[in-house]
Formats: structure tokens, sequence, C-alpha cells
């Protein structure tokens, strides 16, 4: 959402660009919002995540994203203090953002995840819940 | 009607037993008969006798960490705590003016706050039932004033109600009351509750509901003296010429109903928001300073622990000066281990496969609150809200005016934004200057005109970037109780864990303070016995 209220003020701001035609905008990728939106809190806008006594592991030039089946795993099923975001977000969200992270940040997996794949190889929501009601 | 006649009172019955008995039995009376509840506190633990010279290890200095270690050393160990952070208290936690804080990922804050002004990032509120944490802080000489929770005049604002426009509290609850209590008395009235009822229950059901909802003579919610002794006045009562009142219009129920004000008020059902609820004077931080004060000189700050071995019939802990970056090595016969799981998940720690998996069990919540400073307390000064809070379905949550240091002049701070659920992540993504003008441009709702106008500047803490803890609290569920609460609390060789993660009260001050005081307990009966 951010990156179009962006685009919208460059318009704005420069007319004589906004009058070529020929550029066209490219469309925001579909797991931006998403990892603007909830990922970032943690990992940092720019997914290098951070240490204090802790460490919240970075995203960028990550090689164990390699394997789609991680990220997907962990996302799905959560890591230690990190929740699970099965049933927070669709399994489209989840394969978008994580086609997101994979394809930026200095990662460059051509491999894609799909929502099916999510379907799939994800840890279901523990039955019990975030927390007690 | 007379409610002496179905046998005596619960209040005579007791009246009878103490004139009898002595107040001992009334106690004893008043705990069977459901009175005199509290969290499950029956005193400090008076620990005696330990072997000398047994040496005992403290990780972490907050709440549960800093009581261990004045119970523990009361009790004759030799006691070391060490602590991340340069300052006691941990969570429990003030930010003042000129303090620095930087969360993960680097940002900055330099606090500009007027002097005696703070944001409370963590806790900021005790239930009069936490009584293991009151009982310290008055022990601890921390000075408590009255936190105003709930307050009437404060205002509920809904994107679904009013065309977004705010409501006092007062007229919402009152004329939700009134139409509900007019609808009981209606289907009483067509019979409706003939099936559940006696015909002399409902009738006194009817009466009732007249009293409890300002009710008219014919069972109506209408305009009139009676309701709006509730709700407020359209002209409020005055002296002289023009000193009678004119009574105010109820809601159209519809719009109570759009407002979802029943979540505001049921809230304020909850045991753990009922008056009288404390802060101590001066920040929440006050507790942690108090508590620090009861074990001077034994808290070694900006020890970062990297690991803990329960090798050669000793605890060794391992860690690193984050100033200085020198390694360290604090041994000790045993330890209690306060650091919060999501840090202690990541560090080496020498325990059963079983306290392993527990310590990786649990995932963290995360919040994020802001503080915003204004030039004076309009909202006292022209709204005459002292106090309180005011609510909204915006993702700030509400905004909550200060309790302390009412009807003075000069600079406040009101906490701007106290987020749940996905607004948390939304606004921790955000920079700190982001969530303050977010949460100043959400929170303007309330009072237009004033709030951008007369700001000041801001704080704000996102719990998932605060480099001691990683997020807010630990998150347990009925499963993950079953599998892992008892494995985590044991004693483990020489280890034993504390703070709110180890207690069924999560998340509150009390959860960590009667953790620590079980864990030490058992602790001492461990090194007795061996």
């Amino acid at each position: 959402m951010r990156f179009v209220l962006f685009a919208v003020a460059a318009l704005i701001a420069s007319p004589a660009l906004a009058q070529k035609p020929a550029k066209a905008l490219p469309a925001p990728h579909p797991g931006a919002e998403v990892y603007q939106n909830i990922c970032q809190a943690c990992h940092m806008a720019n997914a290098l995540g951070g240490e204090g006594a802790g460490k919240i592991p970075a995203l960028a030039k990550n090689g164990t994203l390699e394997a789609a089946g991680y990220p997907i795993m962990v996302v799905t099923g959560g890591k230690n203090a990190m929740p699970w975001f099965r049933g927070a977000l669709t399994d489209q969200q989840i394969s978008d953002v994580i086609n997101y992270v994979r394809s930026n940040f200095g990662n460059k997996y051509k491999d894609k995840v799909t929502p099916a794949m999510v379907a799939e190889m994800g840890v279901p929501a523990p039955k019990g819940g975030m927390r007690e009601q | 009607m007379n409610w002496a006649e179905q046998g005596p009172t619960r209040r005579e019955v007791l009246r009878t037993i103490g004139m009898m008995a002595g107040t001992a039995v009334l106690y004893q009376a008043m705990e069977v008969l459901g009175h005199a509840k509290e969290t499950q506190f029956a005193g400090p633990p008076n620990l005696q006798g330990a072997r000398p010279g047994t040496k005992v290890v403290v990780l972490g200095a907050g709440l549960a960490g800093m009581l261990a270690a004045y119970e523990l050393a009361k009790a004759g160990y030799d006691v070391q705590i060490l602590e991340y952070n340069n300052r006691p208290g941990g969570r429990n936690w003030s930010l003042y003016g000129g303090d620095t804080y930087t969360e993960l990922g680097g940002a900055t804050q330099k606090v500009g706050f007027s002097e005696g002004n703070y944001l409370n990032p963590g806790p900021w509120r005790i239930p009069y039932h936490h009584r293991a944490l009151l009982h310290y802080c008055k022990k601890f000489g921390v000075a408590l004033e009255p936190f105003i929770q709930m307050n009437q005049q404060a205002l509920v604002q809904s994107s679904k109600a009013f065309g977004g426009k705010p409501m006092r509290y007062r007229e919402l609850h009152a004329d939700w009351d009134g139409n509900v209590a007019e609808l009981l008395a209606k289907a009483i009235d067509n019979r409706g509750l003939d099936s559940v009822m006696t015909k002399e229950d409902a009738d006194r059901l009817r009466i009732a509901l007249r009293e409890w909802g300002a009710l008219d003579q014919n069972f109506k919610y209408s305009k009139n003296y009676r309701s709006s002794r509730r709700r407020g006045f359209e002209r409020a009562q005055g002296g002289g010429v023009l000193g009678e009142p004119i009574p105010s219009d109820p809601h159209a129920f519809k719009d109570i109903l759009d407002s979802g004000i029943w979540r505001t008020v049921a809230q304020h059902m909850n045991i753990d928001h009922q008056h009288a609820m404390f802060q101590p004077v001066g920040g929440m931080g006050m507790i942690g300073r108090g508590f620090a004060k009861q074990v001077e000189g034994k808290i070694r700050y900006n020890q970062k622990v990297t690991s803990i071995s329960q090798q050669g019939g000793k605890v060794t802990v391992m860690h690193t000066d984050t100033g200085s970056g020198v390694t360290g090595t604090t041994e000790a016969d045993y330890c209690v281990c306060t650091i919060p799981l999501s840090v202690l998940s990541q560090i080496d720690v020498d325990c059963s496969p079983g306290l392993d998996a527990a310590i990786n069990a649990l995932p963290y919540s995360n919040s994020v609150k802001v503080g915003l400073e204004f030039k004076r307390r309009f909202w006292e000064e022209e709204e005459a809200i002292y106090g309180g809070i005011s609510f909204t379905d915006r993702e700030i949550s509400m905004i909550s005016y200060p309790s302390g240091k009412l009807h003075s002049d000069g600079p406040a701070v009101i906490l701007g934004a106290y987020t749940f659920g996905p607004a948390s992540y939304k606004f921790a993504g955000m920079t700190p200057e982001e969530r303050i003008q977010r949460a100043l441009e959400q929170g303007s709702v309330f009072h237009p005109g004033r709030y951008k106008e007369e700001f000041i500047g801001g704080a704000t803490v996102a719990w998932s970037r605060v480099p001691f803890t990683l997020g807010c609290c630990a998150q347990w569920n009925e499963d993950t109780r079953k599998e892992h609460y008892q494995t985590l609390v044991a004693v483990d060789n020489r280890l034993v864990l504390a703070g709110e993660h180890a207690s069924y009260i999560g998340c509150w001050m009390e959860g960590a303070i009667l953790s620590s005081l079980d864990a030490v307990t058992r602790l001492h009966s461990r090194a007795l016995e061996a």
C-alpha cells in the first residue's frame, strides 16, 4: 500500500514524467504488502534482522531459503519465539510473501512457491490456538 | 419484597461467626464462602538456613530475578545477578525525558519529555488482587497511587457507528443498559420468559429492570430526568434562573448495537480491569528501581549470557560484556534463570531434553506502545476527562489519559497507542517516527483541533524489536501447558526457571513474582537435600 502511495506522489510531483505513456509503473509484488505489514516488525524493512540479547535472523542473502519447504514450514508452524502464521495469513498470502523474500533482498531463487505447496507442506495451525482464552 | 425472608444473608452469618470466635475463624469462613479470594500469595517465603558459602547465580535483573536474589540472599546464599541491560527492571520500565532507547534494527530515540513525564512501554497498571506484587511494593517503599482504568466521561469511537464520531462512554453505556432492560421487560410482558421463571420471579425481575435500566413508570427507556441522570443532560443542572436541567435524547438502539459498546463494558467486568487499580508514583519503572535497592551491589550490568553449563557438579555461565566485548565466566552451585524464552531458546543451555523442548515451544506475543506529550491537559481542562481510557476500533485501539498529577498545569503524556493482533506487526514494522505520526493521526479523532495542534513529541516501543526480549510475553495454550508447563517449572538438576513465562498469570508482573517465589522455595529445598 505504501508503494502505491509513493508512486502516486511521484506522479503528482513530476507531471512531465507522468505524461510519457510508455513508462508503465511496475506492479508491486503481491508479497511486498504482507512483508511490510507482518515480517518487517522483526526481520526489518531491509531484511537484515537484528541482534540484542538474542538474534532475529536476517532473511537477506539467506541460504536456508534455498529449499522452499523450509520457509513454508517456519511461516506456517513458527519457530521458537516466532509465532506461526497459519490461520492468520491465507495460503496465497504465505506463498506470496515467501516468493517475495526468495526473490528480493539479495535472494535469487528462481523456483516459485504455490498456495498448493503451502497447503501440502505447511504445518497445520495448532488446535490450542495462539493463547488461552 | 424482603430479601431477609429468604434466610440470613452471608453478611449476617459472618457477623455471627465473628462475634463468637474472633477474626481468624471469620477469615476462614470468608474463604469458604468465596470471599477474600486473591492470587496464590500466602506471604513471603521466609527461607532460612542456607549452607554457608553456597553460591547462586541469577540470570536477569527483572522483577523475578531481583526478588529471587533478595529472598535467597536473605536465606544466606551468596548471590550474583547478571543482567543484559544497563539498568534494573527488565520489562518493568519507564522512558523519561533524557533517556535514549535503541531498538533492534538500530533506530534510536532520544526521549524529549518534560521532567516527571514518562511512557510505560510494558506493564502500566496493577490489579488490586495482585497481592504479592503489592506486598513487595509496600515492603520496598515503592509509592503507589490509583490508576484510573474506567472513565465514563472518556470516549468510545467506532467506524461502524455514529458516522465515526466519538461518543461519551457514559451515554453509550446508559443507553445499552436502558434498552436491554426495556427489551427484557417487554419480553416479560409478552410472557416470553414464562417457561424459565415463575410469575413471582418475573414480577421481581421486571421491577429490578426498571431500576437497573433507569426505565420510566411504563417500563420504557425514554428522554427524562431519570435516564439523563445516567447518560447526562442536554443542559446540565445549575443554579438560579436557568438552573433547571434539560434532559437528553437517548440514542437509537441500533446505533448503540453498532457501536459495540458491550465489548468495552465487558472488558471492565474482567477481574484484571476492575477497580481498584494502582500505578507507582512517577512511572512503572519505580518498581524496578525499588527492587534494585534491595539487591544493591549484586547486579552486574551489560552482561549477555551465551551459555549455561551444569557439568562437574556446578553451574557455569559464560557471558560477554556488551560494552567491552570481554567474555567472562561465573560459577555457582545453583542457577535461577529468568531470561525470557525468546532469548533463552537461542542460548546453549545444558539441561534435560524435556526442559530444552519446553524452552523452544512457546511463541512470544507482540505489541506497540506510543507515548505522546502535549503542551497541556486539554482533555482535563476542556472535557473533564481525568484519567481513564478512550477506546477505538482503529489500530491504536485506545488512548489512555494520565492518572497521575491530575489537575496540574504543564505538559502531560497520553498513552497514544496500545496495539493488539495484526496492528502490532504493522506498527512494529514502521520506523519510530512513523509510529508516532500514525498514532497522532489516529488518536486525533478523539480531540480534533487539539491533538495535533498541542502535540510536542513522542516516544514508542515496539516489543518485537526490544533487544532484551524480542517480544512481549510467552503465549501458552492448553496443549503446550499440558505438554511443557510442569517440565518448564521443575528444578532441572541445579537450574530453575522463573518469570512470567513460568506462571499462569502470563504477561503480568504478579506472574513473575509468584513464579520467582515458588522457584526459590523449591531450589532452597533442593539445596538443603543435596
